[in-house]
């Protein structure tokens, strides 16, 4: 009997193993910035090089920076759902021009819609290396302290959008603290 | 969807293939500048994964990401940091996932000692099995003679018949 048993059991453990294998993403690598004050940097806008922005301009805000680039495919998939948010007007979304040429990214910007309030333009990529940046699309959540409370990466979903990012901004726009059992059940949905 | 991002990822990599190859060229160019620079450039980024390519190293990987950080690094280095710094200033933005040398926490005691636990495990199997057969064999009741006579008589009739 234990001499079937024994395999038996071990092929399980590894199927097990496997199985939940399966359904990780290599890719999703957990920022180590979470809960950390978001880099500062200085970059001229897309749009009009001549104004600048830098974090600490919107403490006390509550805001998303959203690393986009027109060389960015998975780029398009989220892009009419930040359209539609930034319609909504809810929320405060900011562009990173991640590591494009200033031309396509206005030009892409004029076919699929402006969600941002304005776009930053990092060409070289520097502030995106600063900010563990390594696939585009990537969305960061930043609170009225300066402090990334969270990280999308890839491209954002409906479900992402509104069981994560919407409950989450508004929980932080009521200066929610992490321990609140509600902050705690969001941050549950997005992980 | 995730076919979908798949798909994107695939494409982004050709496009960060091709865009990487002029960078190569680049990178030849300042080898020539500081061979000593480079030496610890390499040094460190040998160390470091790729993001984007992640069973390579920022040092054998040309996706785009890994130029970046290459240059990066240079530049850190050439501003006088040491490597330590740079390999730390990689790991609070990637997280220990960077490095290809995982760091030595209790997170990480499974990874470390886990190939070794496990043949530990397997001698310890080995062995146990071994004495419990080597135990059966001891343990089996002693021949009679008369069991000795009758293989004698079996092996003298195998002789015999061979023989014929």
């Amino acid at each position: 009997m234990m001499r079937f048993l024994v395999p038996l059991i071990l092929f399980g453990v590894l199927g097990g193993f496997l199985y939940v294998g399966l359904h990780l993403n290599p890719r999703e690598v957990p920022s180590p910035f979470i809960n950390k004050p978001a880099p500062d940097f200085k970059l001229s806008q897309l749009q009009d090089f001549q104004a600048t922005f830098s974090p600490k301009e919107n403490l006390g805000k509550v805001w998303m920076l959203n690393v986009w680039a027109s060389w960015c495919v998975a780029c398009r998939q989220e892009h009419p759902l930040l359209v539609q948010m930034s319609k909504r007007g809810d929320l405060a979304i900011y562009g990173l021009n991640y590591k494009d040429k200033p031309d396509d990214a206005k030009q892409w910007l004029a076919q699929f819609g402006n969600p941002y309030l304005f776009s930053l333009a990092d060409f070289d990529g520097r502030v995106g290396i600063d900010y563990g940046v390594y696939g585009v699309p990537e969305t960061f959540v930043i609170d009225k302290q300066g402090v990334i409370r969270h990280k999308v990466i890839g491209p954002v979903t409906p479900t992402i959008l509104s069981e994560c990012l919407t409950p989450l901004t508004q929980l932080l726009g009521k200066d929610e603290s992490v321990e609140a059992p509600e902050m705690k059940k969001v941050m549950k949905k997005c992980a | 969807m995730r076919v979908n991002y798949l798909l994107g990822s695939a494409a982004l990599c050709a496009v960060l293939v091709l865009v990487a190859l002029p960078g190569f060229a680049k990178e030849a160019a300042s080898l020539a500048t500081d061979p000593v620079l480079e030496k610890r450039v390499d040094a460190v980024a040998s160390e470091l994964r790729c993001l984007v390519c992640q069973n390579q190293t920022i040092a054998d990987s040309h996706a785009e990401l890994a130029i970046d950080l290459k240059n990066q690094v240079r530049d850190m280095l050439g501003s006088g940091k040491s490597n330590e710094e740079v390999v730390n200033y990689m790991v609070e933005r990637y997280g220990d996932f960077v490095r290809y040398k995982p760091p030595m926490k209790p997170t990480t005691y499974f990874l470390w000692f886990g190939p070794a636990l496990l043949i530990l495990i397997g001698l310890s199997v080995l062995f146990i099995t071994l004495r419990k057969r080597r135990q059966r064999v001891l343990d089996a009741a002693p021949l009679t003679v008369e069991d000795t006579k009758k293989i004698d008589a079996l092996l003298h009739a195998g002789k015999q018949e061979a023989k014929s």
